[in-house]
């Protein structure tokens, strides 16, 4: 029982003092802004330290729980990256939530409970203990989605999400309950074994697809990614930022652990499936962006894009390929917080100056602010030398050597095609003037600012500098047991 | 009389599985709110049955108390306090969903029968399962909470923040904007 303490202890650690700051919260009366940011932070900090110390006393190859948890490579890696993730969004919430004039105390422990949630799926290899994980994350994030309750847009993006969000979760549980049925386990590692062993019936192979279709929405995969233009619109900014982020990289570790962990028997059913997931995510997600004028929506279907990209990685398996949907995922995040970051600059009170006209002449009146995000628009796009190109790089690679030359086609045209909105907005940027009555003019918000700088200054060093990044993923996936 | 004995389990449950689908579809057919909730609880107590069919007495208990009881309760009150009239009539958008409607409930049940065609074999049919937790017999109610409390602890665990977390939404969600940062 003590070591199964201690492998939880990050997340008991979290869950507790996110308790601590929701009571902070209550307890302070006026709303403390930097004292209970600061405190979510330093949480946050807390939890990496014990995460640090916890994998040091705990055997990679263990099973706690009744065989249900694990901290493996794979756990590690993906929790460092949530804590990241969660850090960055706190603090770029900090000048949001003071500029709107809302109570931080919920709002910073609904973001740690989502990281706990996080956490448990990355950690889990039986399926109701994923489940249980990825329906905490999806709760916390269905009430931050609708936090600005002064916004309609606010209520609709949380209306919707959390109607979708149930559905999806209903049709992932019916797949898990059929597979519990065909199987009689829920247990991965066991899965592996009777679905090996005995040749699966139809039940087995319905419950995989509607887990596939489940995790598909959860990642806002086409044709399961209706909601997330409406949503990313609505919810206040930084949790755009977050849910573009946090949860689609817990549920890429579900869906790596899942799939090519428990249900590597019936690669050959699942893999066309996600495959032509894929592919229709890049194309539909990439011509989508296209046609939008508004940066949160555009940024929307580009994330739309990008998990199509991740979900390459997924189809390529084997250790490369795990390899580089963590690797990915970790550019992924410090670009997209990046330029969420800067809307966020730029957003003043009342979900003004969202749209690309916005930007123009920008990079005149603001060049260091600019400069950052026609970085994230470069590594978004996948241009050298910044980290998006590093990751596309190894993306692709796997993929080649898998033998999905088809696949890789399709994502490299329709980068190509991604350029076009991505630099649409450094045009507007660089070389547009900002006419009209009241050109757009950033807010001061040293603290996003200083998130940003920190994103860019990640985006140059992973692109110049991948190396050591690249080999934090490879040891990570290389010891995660299920390939 | 004797076919009638051999397969008494079966017309039992095809009888309360019955009782539970046309409970269901009352939920969504009826207008008035209340009849709907009312045909929940018929849904709620065949599935009690269900329970006791296959020898999971505890859970039939808890299913009648928790669902049939303060689930139930809790739906009332809410019809009352927000006084919901009659659902007005669909407007034209839904009526134009309804082929697609119908569609999707076609595969939707295909898919439910493969299910429960592939399934019927590999279940167990009785209690047997439950009853040999870890290797010695107990009762139904030992084992449920043999299984809770020590091979699912994390679980649920985990599930009982799942509901911290259900409880502040509802508060966040329900509580009067104040505005301009003060206490609630």
């Amino acid at each position: 029982m003590r070591a199964d303490l201690i492998a939880l202890l990050p997340e008991l650690m979290l869950a507790t003092l996110a308790m601590a700051v929701l009571l902070a919260g209550l307890a302070s009366g006026k709303a403390r802004h930097g004292l209970l940011g600061a405190g979510a932070v330093l949480a946050l900090a807390a939890t990496g330290v014990t995460l640090w110390l916890a994998a040091g006393a705990t055997d990679p190859g263990a099973h706690f729980f009744s065989g249900m948890f694990v901290l493996d490579h794979f756990a590690i890696f993906f929790k460092a990256l949530f804590l990241l993730t969660a850090a960055l969004v706190v603090l770029l919430s900090h000048d949001y939530l003071k500029r709107n004039d809302y109570r931080p105390g919920e709002y910073l422990a609904l973001v740690m409970f989502a990281t706990v949630g996080m956490m448990t799926m990355a950690s889990g290899v039986n399926l109701a203990v994923i489940y249980v994980g990825l329906e905490l994350m999806a709760l916390s994030t269905y009430i931050l989605a609708g936090y600005f309750r002064r916004e309609v847009k606010s209520h609709e993006a949380a209306a919707k999400y959390f109607v979708l969000g149930a559905m999806s979760s209903g049709i992932l549980l019916y797949g898990l309950s059929l597979i519990y049925g065909a199987t009689g386990t829920l247990d991965l590692a066991t899965l592996a074994r009777v679905l090996a062993s005995a040749k699966p019936g139809p039940s087995a192979l319905v419950g995989v697809a509607l887990l596939a279709c489940g995790f598909l929405f959860k990642v806002a995969a086409v044709p399961f990614h209706v909601w997330t233009p409406d949503v990313y619109e609505g919810a206040p900014t930084p949790i755009t930022a977050f849910m573009s982020v946090g949860p689609k990289a817990a549920a890429f570790a579900m869906f790596l652990r899942v799939f090519i962990g428990g249900l590597a028997p019936l690669a050959a059913s699942w893999i066309w499936l996600v495959g032509v997931a894929a592919a229709l995510t890049m194309i539909w997600g990439n011509v989508a962006a296209l046609t939008q004028d508004n940066v949160k929506r555009m940024l929307a279907y580009s994330s739309i894009a990008h998990a199509g990209y991740a979900l390459v990685g997924l189809v390529a398996g084997g250790p490369a390929g795990v390899n580089s949907v963590l690797f990915y995922m970790l550019v992924y995040t410090v670009t997209n917080i990046g330029a969420f970051g800067f809307v966020i600059l730029l957003e003043s009170r009342g979900y003004a100056g969202e749209t690309v006209a916005d930007y123009a002449g920008l990079a005149r009146r603001h060049p260091a602010a600019a400069f950052g995000m026609l970085l994230f628009m470069l590594s978004l796009g996948g241009i050298p030398p910044t980290a998006g190109f590093m990751g596309k790089l190894y993306l692709f690679a796997a993929a080649v050597n898998a033998g999905y030359v088809w696949l890789v086609v399709v994502a490299v045209l329709m980068s190509a095609v991604s350029l076009y909105y991505y630099l649409r907005i450094v045009l507007q940027m660089y070389l547009r003037e900002g006419d009209g009555a009241e050109p757009a003019t950033l807010v001061a918000a040293p603290w996003t600012e200083r998130v940003i700088w920190a994103c860019g200054v990640a985006v140059l060093v992973i692109g110049l500098l991948p190396a050591p990044f690249l080999a934090a993923a490879r040891a990570m996936a290389g010891a995660v047991g299920l390939l | 009389m004797t076919w009638f004995l051999v397969h008494f389990a079966e017309i039992v449950f095809y009888s309360l599985a019955a009782v539970a689908l046309a409970g269901a579809v009352g939920v969504i057919a009826f207008r008035s709110p209340v009849h709907a909730a009312l045909s929940l609880l018929g849904t709620f107590l065949a599935v009690a049955g269900v329970f006791v069919l296959m020898q999971a007495e505890f859970l039939a208990a808890v299913q009648v108390l928790v669902y049939a009881g303060g689930v139930m309760v809790l739906f009332l009150f809410v019809i009352m306090l927000v006084k919901a009239r009659d659902i007005p009539d669909e407007p034209q958008y839904v009526r134009r969903l309804v082929p697609a409607a119908v569609g999707l409930g076609a595969l939707l049940a295909a898919l439910v029968g493969v299910g429960i065609w592939a399934a019927s074999g590999g279940l167990p049919a009785d209690g047997a399962a439950l009853r040999m937790v870890a290797g010695a017999p107990l009762g139904n109610t030992e084992a449920v909470g043999w299984s809770l409390y020590r091979d699912y602890l994390l679980p649920f665990e985990v599930v009982s923040i799942v509901l911290l977390v259900a409880m502040i939404g509802a508060i966040v969600m329900g509580r009067k904007e104040s505005g301009r940062g003060g206490a609630a």
